[in-house]
């Protein structure tokens, strides 16, 4: 059996980033389209971690407790938009707000 | 050696399968739940790579934080009619796109194998070998070398309680 390495971490962070992506796109929820989001930041979090054990170096992990900082800021304000936005219009499918669309 | 590979695969097929029913779900509270999973097992990761620090940051603020605070809004906002409606947009050939560039750089990797990426390889012992702990040394560079970032966060933090208050509010 082969030693784990930076390489899975790697494979496995492009594979949440890619679960996410398709998620953020194709789905018409915005909940969870917000969820997806979170999936990408792991997704990176889990890039930068690998990167901090392989190269011992402290800086990948100070730098993720910045992207938890984001994704907490980014989903707190994005569910504050999303009751506005439920009140309002009475629908969280995002192809359905379209009032800038031709 | 062996316990450490075991563990990643398990870890991993919790993060994956938690993603995977995140984003196919129905109802937004099986897409929560499997959520909370998922980020449980980017946990587990963290603590198989030494980072102790993030693994609680991890438990505490996103299972303990944005999760609930997802739950929140879910029961706050009436999904019953979403629920029944079509979940899928018609976007299918974006996502094929994405799939196909992440799945052409995973067969990359497969085919070159790990020698494609030495440069990343395991140099030394790991951070594990210091004298301090995990917390200790995340502390020293979050306070001397990224003083000012962290505060700009502090900012940040600010801002989005006051945007998140003021977006929810009926009449401010």
């Amino acid at each position: 059996m082969y030693p784990v390495t930076t390489i899975h971490y790697l494979a496995l962070s492009a594979a949440l980033l890619l679960i996410g992506t398709v998620g953020v796109l194709t789905r018409r929820n915005i909940v969870i389209i917000l969820m997806s989001i979170e999936l990408i930041l792991n997704a990176v979090n889990i890039n930068l971690v690998a990167f901090s054990h392989a190269l011992s170096n402290i800086n990948g992990q100070v730098f993720a407790i910045f992207v938890i900082t984001d994704a907490v800021a980014e989903a707190a304000v994005g569910l504050g938009i999303l009751i506005a936005l439920f009140r309002n219009k009475e629908t969280v499918q995002a192809d359905e707000i379209d009032l800038l669309k031709w | 050696m062996l316990i450490d590979t075991v563990l990643f695969y398990i870890f991993a097929a919790m993060v994956l399968s938690g993603a995977i029913f995140t984003i196919t779900r129905r109802s937004a509270v099986h897409s929560a739940i499997s959520l909370i999973c998922s980020l449980l097992g980017v946990a587990g990761l963290f603590l198989l790579q030494r980072a102790e620090f993030l693994f609680a940051v991890q438990i505490v603020l996103y299972v303990g934080g944005i999760m609930v605070l997802f739950l929140f809004v879910i029961m706050l906002v009436n999904l019953d009619l979403a629920a029944k409606a079509r979940q899928f947009n018609r976007a299918w050939a974006v996502g094929i796109a994405a799939v196909a560039v992440v799945g052409a750089e995973m067969a990359w990797f497969l085919y070159r194998g790990r020698a494609a990426f030495h440069i990343a390889e395991n140099g030394g012992a790991g951070l594990g070998s210091a004298a301090a702990g995990n917390t200790e040394m995340i502390a020293d560079s979050l306070f001397s070398e990224y003083l000012l970032p962290f505060e700009i966060a502090s900012v940040l933090l600010l801002v989005a309680v006051v945007g998140s208050v003021v977006m929810a509010k009926k009449r401010i």
